[in-house]
């Protein structure tokens, strides 16, 4: 019988291979965002298995915002990532300090 | 084992696998395609775990529009990956490393834990029945009621993130020719074309 432990245990390798894509892509943004997603991804999964166990509806209802800002960051960052690009020619995250901040 | 238990585990495997493929593929459009992969295993967790509504928003939000993004940016920009990905190989110690480390704080505390007394007690909205009101209609009563706020914030949220994107990207360049619409709307027919009678044997001069 498949338990809330089991779909917690997902929840923390996938956010856990979100961190592991951070460090192991150190220079290519795109791949930076998309490690993003998938540890929201697996907050989401967190919250929609206590939703699911505990029946209570405000875990999806939380989800849910959550899937909208992670929407709304990927756009920005994308966004941001091809204004990037045409000023600098290349999208490696090591040359983002011509601001000097 | 039961079918539930079995969809449970095959979907669970998929997820991971497709999540770490999406870190060390060597090409980033292949990256994006495990990335969907694992969006469409995660909306059939949702669903396996009875939020329904969530698991088509899953698919229409991030495999729809999303992933879709990416694909785009990926494909739109002219960038060597080969020159990025070269150094992934030196990053790969430290990844695991720090991979590793949080997985034991992750298991440590997954050891430790345990549920609250009054947990079941605290709840806010009970899920109703499922006889009574299915996912969705029961999501949209307390959206609309007691989280509206939250909910038009979202929605601002989404709009100001479009108006950055728009914002951000746009832009005006100076090296080709542009249609003047006013200019041609005050074009008057009259004045555009002339007629002349030209004599056999001769130029206009």
């Amino acid at each position: 019988m498949v338990g809330l432990e089991h779909y917690l245990t997902v929840a923390a390798a996938l956010f856990v291979i979100g961190i592991f894509g951070i460090f192991l892509n150190r220079k290519n943004i795109i791949v930076i965002l998309m490690s993003i997603e998938l540890m929201l991804l697996s907050v989401n999964i967190n919250l929609v298995a206590f939703s699911s166990f505990l029946n209570d509806l405000v875990g999806q209802v939380f989800t849910m915002f959550v899937l909208t800002v992670a929407a709304a960051e990927a756009a920005i960052g994308l966004a941001i990532l091809v204004c990037f690009f045409r000023n600098r020619g290349t999208i490696d995250v090591e040359d983002v300090n011509v601001m000097k901040g | 084992m039961g079918i539930a238990d079995i969809t449970f585990y095959t979907l669970a495997v998929t997820l991971l696998g497709a999540g770490f493929l999406v870190t060390i593929a060597r090409n980033p459009v292949h990256s994006v395609l495990w990335l969907i992969l694992t969006f469409l295993s995660a909306a059939g967790l949702f669903v396996l775990l009875g939020a329904e509504f969530l698991a088509m928003l899953l698919i229409i939000v991030y495999v729809g529009a999303v992933a879709v993004l990416f694909l785009f940016v990926v494909m739109m920009l002219d960038v060597d990956f080969a020159a990025l990905k070269g150094e992934m190989a030196r990053h790969f110690p430290i990844a695991s490393l720090v991979g590793i480390v949080l997985l034991m704080q992750m298991a440590l505390l997954f050891g430790s834990w345990q549920e609250a007394e009054g947990a079941l007690s605290l709840r806010q909205a009970p899920t109703p029945d499922l006889a009574e009101m299915h996912n969705t209609k029961a999501l949209g009563m307390i959206i609309y009621d007691q989280y509206f706020l939250l909910f038009q914030t979202a929605g601002l949220i989404l709009l100001v993130a479009m108006i950055g994107a728009l914002v951000l990207t746009l832009r005006h360049r100076k090296d080709i020719k542009r249609q003047n619409v006013v200019a041609q709307m005050h074009r008057d027919p009259a004045k555009a074309m002339e007629l002349k009678d030209v004599k056999p044997g001769q130029g206009l001069g």
